[in-house]
């Protein structure tokens, strides 16, 4: 029970499944604008979800709990990014080739065995994050691998998915979407379980992102690529921390989870030798309490403070709100005393854990979402109030209590799903899906769900994927990141160099400068990797410079490399006045070639800055007179021979 | 039904061929090898036979599907057979003597069902066990009985399921139940809607035609709603009419009962696709309650008398005008031995001049012409033009706002009773269930029309 672990010691085993957008001008299974994101809407669409009978005639674990969780969904819809297949009026168009294409790359990519006929499959959500309440989703590559720490990464499966909507607000039992990213194309790409430690499972992240960016067929920017990471440790269970937005969180995400389970496993173990190990061991028993609380210090729990949460809230009844009358609701642990405040992530218990299912499942949301006897808030009046609660439960020394609030409906959802998730509890880490946040803890998001939520797509007919299809796209695949990273170490670029070009792009520009202008790799590597980097700060477009000019700077480079060194002063006009040549960018702004008599005029012009400064700082007087010849020398004579004539004027005279 | 399965299901030529060459089938749990090593485990599924016959399908542990080629298989093996079982698990019904007794007749459109995760078939529940397995909302509303009359699917409904169906219909009524309910595919929802309001008149109890727009194995289907409304008003409604219970808005708020003369499929695939044409609907059913929309209906009496009068002659056929239409095919439609013809024409129902000879032929050889309009809303006003008189004197019968389809069933119905010219004439142009109605009212024709600023500001501020 520490913060502390050995991650070989208890067996953590992590896998990643991320989630890259495509770079396709249209979505997946409709003729919608891809990447056009509004903050508004002109449309709204109310729906809910029904979880479908599963084949043994059961609901599948997951919709069952989405069904008690009686949510009423609200999407948001804009003309401009949305049509009526998003909306699950219209049925799916063809599957966009384009995303295929791409999906296949980053496959061939990884290595992995392309599938031969593609076949769109349903994935039920029933949060509904998509209208249809299934994403529509296809493998079209398996059993990859890529190059790790000096081991291979397996990669399960590649995928190409659509998107699901984004979140808005989810309050109480009112779920709002917004549906312009829902339908894009995305890649999921799967690996194996076989990253050991959190710094691993980062970088890792970072890898397959730059394999993504490889392909320069990929979106980049805020949301652009997820990943979902996959944790467990001996004697878990999987559990995925879902959206996780940045390699550089799963550190800390990795490790809690890690802790968290370790804990849990502890718990189980104390549960079992207090002899809980059957689901009718676990007695939990509620009273509506209400008046206790009506004129407490506790306020949050009064109901004239519940109305006023109500009203400024603008809660609904019938909507966020579920059934029934206000009440406050105590519920009897039996037995289970100590165990609320059992630790579960770093600085987080138990309690935690159920008010994390209650949020989701009762819809009983407001903060802290829980009282219990083991943290009881310090108010005056606290112990009584705990004890009138404790003797309405008729509570013995031994037992826990815990307090919810809210419509009473939803107040007994909330004892039941306490209940179940002491059940969990005694089988010791339940298969989660969990919600990360930055401060690198996470939250109940729902109840894992299994291959049983999948299911052939009888709208869309399969692809057939032809040899030819694979062969063309093998011909014109892009180097994969770790040759590249390779090359380029050979060349003497910095790894941090390399890596920031793959991912931003540049590095397939440095490659084509270096295959068709001649240019040396290392130098249009610090150029294009560092030396742009400035001017993309300062705002310059230097995205809109096309290859046929950055061809002409380098051949001109090579064929006068002193040029580099008025580096901003080309390519700033290069990006911002599209008409002029190169050339004439170099001839403006240069004054010409290496002036014949520049030597000449060092000394007369060393003299002038000793007499304006004075004194005889001689490194000070060198700084100054060179910095007044850069105007008029620079990308014309190399700066170190400046340098060299000015110390040796400085120096001529003592 | 003595035939053997084919255990090859699908699969053809060198598909097939492979699968044999590796003594696996459908069904079979197996480890497929490929030309580089990759192993595929899990489940061969049936092939479509549309598809080529060149993959295998296998669903994989992981819940996905892929194609295998035929060229690139190694090596298959069987390591298990799970065949699907198509069978809904069955709870029963429970019954309350307090609550009304409805019969939910079975056409074959499916609107609860379960899905099967293997091939994402979707397997029809229908007995009240199934249906309460799918929809446990039903029993708090009635008790419910279901009838399969046949299984088809909605375009292959015809004169012989409108036959049994409104007999079956007569069959309930006697045996005194509440309400009937039809369940129904909703592609041509609207031509059984019409044809039932003919066949059955003076019901002493509503009988309400349901589907669903999306298949009730998506979690998003409108199918159980839309359910639990027509069975709600089968149950409880005034209205003692033949109607058609759908999706009012595409958001899951309320439905509408329209009535059966007088709506339509609007939208080939948006939930809210009928429409009644030319009026407006007949109620909202809401969660808690109906809210009528008019006073103009029968209203529940069970001491009425029922009539079921079930004939029909399907020699008719809609012309749908279009200009330069020739005279060869309203020949053609006579010589094939057609005895009716309801053209839908343009305008206040036109048809060009050239057709005239064609149409007094069709005419004088007994055939029955009437007049329809292509536009759905307004009615048909042939003495305003010269044409549309000249129209009138060649013996067609302009059919006041009738809408096309409906026109085509009553002609059918009509013709199922007589041949006479001036009986067919008066039957035509004196309204069963409100086919023709005396007034339209302004809100009876709305199509909103999109990009308009009022209009998409309402549209922002309310649910679709
Ligand atoms: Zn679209």
């Amino acid at each position: 029970m520490s913060s502390t672990i050995d991650y070989a010691e208890v067996g953590l085993i992590c896998g990643l499944e991320v989630h890259q957008q495509l770079l396709t001008e249209r979505k997946m299974f409709c003729r919608c604008p891809a990447g056009r994101y509004t903050r508004t809407h002109d449309g709204e669409v109310l729906r809910h979800m029904r979880p479908t009978l599963s084949e043994l005639g059961e609901y599948d674990g997951t919709a069952l709990m989405e069904f008690k969780t009686k949510k009423n969904i609200i999407y948001l819809l804009h003309k401009e990014n949305v049509c009526t297949y998003e909306m699950d009026d219209t049925p799916p168009f063809l599957v966009n080739q384009q995303a295929v294409d791409v999906a296949l790359e980053q496959s061939l990519m990884l290595n992995c065995d392309i599938v031969d006929e593609v076949h769109i499959a349903r994935k039920q959500y029933l949060d509904g994050s998509i209208p249809t309440g299934f994403q529509r989703t296809a493998i079209v590559g398996v059993n990859g691998r890529l190059p790790f720490r000096g081991r291979e990464l397996s990669i399960v499966q590649v995928s190409v998915e659509e998107d699901s909507c984004r979140e808005v607000s989810d309050r109480g039992h009112l779920v709002v979407w917004r549906t312009d990213r829902l339908g894009m194309p995305l890649i999921e790409t799967v690996t194996g379980p076989d990253l050991f430690t959190p710094e691993e499972a980062a970088e890792a992240i970072l890898l397959i992102g730059r394999v993504c960016r490889s392909t320069g067929h990929v979106r980049v920017g805020m949301g652009a690529s997820r990943q979902d990471v996959n944790v467990s440790v001996r004697g878990g269970r999987r559990v995925e921390i879902k959206g996780v937005p940045k390699a550089g969180w799963a550190v800390r995400l990795v490790h809690g989870e890690a802790v968290r389970q370790v804990n849990l496993i502890g718990l189980r173990d104390e549960l079992r030798g207090r002899g809980f190990t059957t689901a009718d061991s676990i007695a939990v028993t509620s009273a509506d309490v209400t008046g206790v609380f009506a004129a407490s210090e506790l306020t949050r729990l009064r109901p004239d403070e519940w109305e006023r949460f109500v009203k400024t809230d603008s809660r609904r009844s019938g909507f966020e709100l579920g059934a029934g009358e206000y009440c406050v609701r105590a519920v009897r642990l039996r037995g289970l005393a100590g165990t609320l405040n059992w630790p579960t992530q770093p600085d987080l218990t138990f309690a935690h854990e159920l008010a994390g299912r209650i949020r989701v499942i009762a819809g009983l949301d407001q903060a802290p979402i829980l009282y219990h006897s083991e943290k009881w808030p310090d108010y005056r009046g606290a112990l009584q109030e705990l004890r009138k609660i404790r003797s309405v439960l008729q509570c013995k020394p031994e037992d826990g209590v815990v307090v919810v609030w809210g419509p009473n409906e939803d107040t007994q959802t909330a004892v039941n799903e306490i209940r179940l998730r002491y059940l969990d509890a005694i089988d010791g880490v339940p298969n989660e899906t969990r919600q990360p946040f930055p401060d690198g803890t996470t939250d109940f998001e729902r109840i894992l769900p299994g291959p049983d939520r999948m299911y052939p797509d009888t709208d869309s007919p399969p692809t057939a994927i032809t040899r030819e299809r694979v062969q063309g796209l093998k011909v014109a695949l892009a180097p994969r990141p770790w040759d590249r990273e390779a090359r380029y170490a050979a060349a003497g670029v910095p790894a941090r160099v390399s890596h920031y070009l793959i991912r931003r792009g540049g590095a397939s520009l440095v490659d084509r400068l270096v295959a068709q202008a001649g240019a040396d790799l290392k130098l249009a590597g610090f150029l294009i990797g560092e030396r742009l980097k400035g001017l993309r700060r300062a705002g310059v477009p230097v995205h809109q410079i096309t290859m046929e000019r950055w061809l002409e700077l380098f051949a001109a480079l090579k064929e006068r490399p002193v040029l580099g060194e008025a580096w901003d002063w080309i390519v700033r006009p290069m990006a911002e006045s599209p008409l002029l040549t190169v050339r004439e960018i170099v001839d403006r702004k240069l004054h010409g070639p290496e002036p014949a008599d520049w030597r000449a005029a060092i000394p007369t012009a060393v003299e002038a800055v000793r007499s304006r400064l004075g004194g005889e700082d001689r490194p000070k007087l060198v700084r100054a007179s060179v910095r007044g010849l850069v105007r008029a020398l620079r990308g014309r004579v190399p700066m170190k021979d400046v340098v060299a004539a000015v110390t040796a004027a400085v120096g001529g005279h003592p | 039904m003595s035939q053997t399965p084919d255990p090859l299901k699908g699969y053809r030529g060198r598909a097939r061929e492979t699968l044999t060459r590796f003594g696996v089938r459908v069904w079979s749990d197996v480890h497929l090898e490929n030309d580089t090593g990759s192993r595929f485990s899990g489940v061969i599924l049936p092939r479509s036979e549309t598809f080529d016959d060149l993959h295998i399908v296998i669903k994989m542990k992981n819940g996905y599907n892929v194609g295998i080629h035929v060229d690139r298989v190694n090596g298959i093996a069987e390591v298990g057979y799970k065949e699907a079982v198509y069978k809904i698990p069955e709870k029963e019904f429970p019954r309350q003597d307090s609550l009304p007794n409805v019969t939910l007749l079975g056409t074959g459109g499916t609107i609860a069902s379960r899905l099967d995760y293997r091939t994402g078939a979707v397997i029809p529940a229908f007995t009240p066990g199934e249906l309460y397995g799918a929809v446990p909302e039903l029993a708090d509303i009635c008790n419910l009985q279901t009838k399969k009359l046949f299984g088809v699917f909605s375009e292959n409904m015809s004169v012989e399921q409108y036959v049994v169906l409104a007999r079956a219909i007569g069959d309930e009524i006697a045996a005194g139940v509440d309400g009937i309910v039809v369940g129904h595919g909703t592609d041509t929802m609207g031509h059984t809607a019409a044809i039932l309001s003919f066949m059955v008149q003076s019901s002493p109890v509503p009988i309400v035609i349901v589907g669903s727009q999306r298949s009730s194995d998506r979690p998003s289907s409108d199918a159980a709603l839309n359910l639990i409304h027509a069975v709600r008003s089968a149950a409880y409604c005034d209205i003692a009419e033949v109607q058609i219970c759908m999706f009012g808005p595409t958001s899951d708020r309320y439905g509408l009962l329209h009535r059966g003369t007088r709506c339509r499929k609007m939208h080939s695939s948006y939930r809210s696709t009928f429409r009644t044409i030319g009026d407006i609907p007949l109620a909202i059913v809401g969660r808690e309650k109906f809210t009528y929309l008019t006073a103009e209906y029968n209203r529940r009496d069970r001491t009425r008398q029922v009539v079921i009068d079930p004939v029909y002659d399907d020699r008719t056929t809609i012309l749908y005008y279009y200009p330069g239409m020739r005279p060869d095919v309203v020949d053609a439609i006579v010589e094939k031995g057609y005895r009716g013809i309801v053209i839908a024409g343009t305008g206040l129902g036109h048809v060009n001049k050239p057709l005239y000879p064609a149409i007094k032929r069709a005419v004088d050889r007994g055939v029955h012409v009437v007049m329809t309009v292509q536009t759905l809303w307004g009615y048909v006003q042939m003495y305003v033009y010269d044409t549309g008189r000249d129209l009138m004197n060649l013996g067609i019968v302009p059919l006041e706002n009738m809408i096309p389809e409906t026109a085509l069933m009553k002609l059918s119905w009509v013709l199922g009773h007589t041949d006479d010219r001036g009986e067919v004439r008066r039957m035509m142009l004196e309204p069963v269930a409100h086919e023709i109605t005396q007034r339209e009212p302004h809100n009876g024709y709305l199509i909103m029309q999109g990009g308009l600023p009022e209009i998409d500001e309402w549209i922002a501020t309310h649910w679709k």
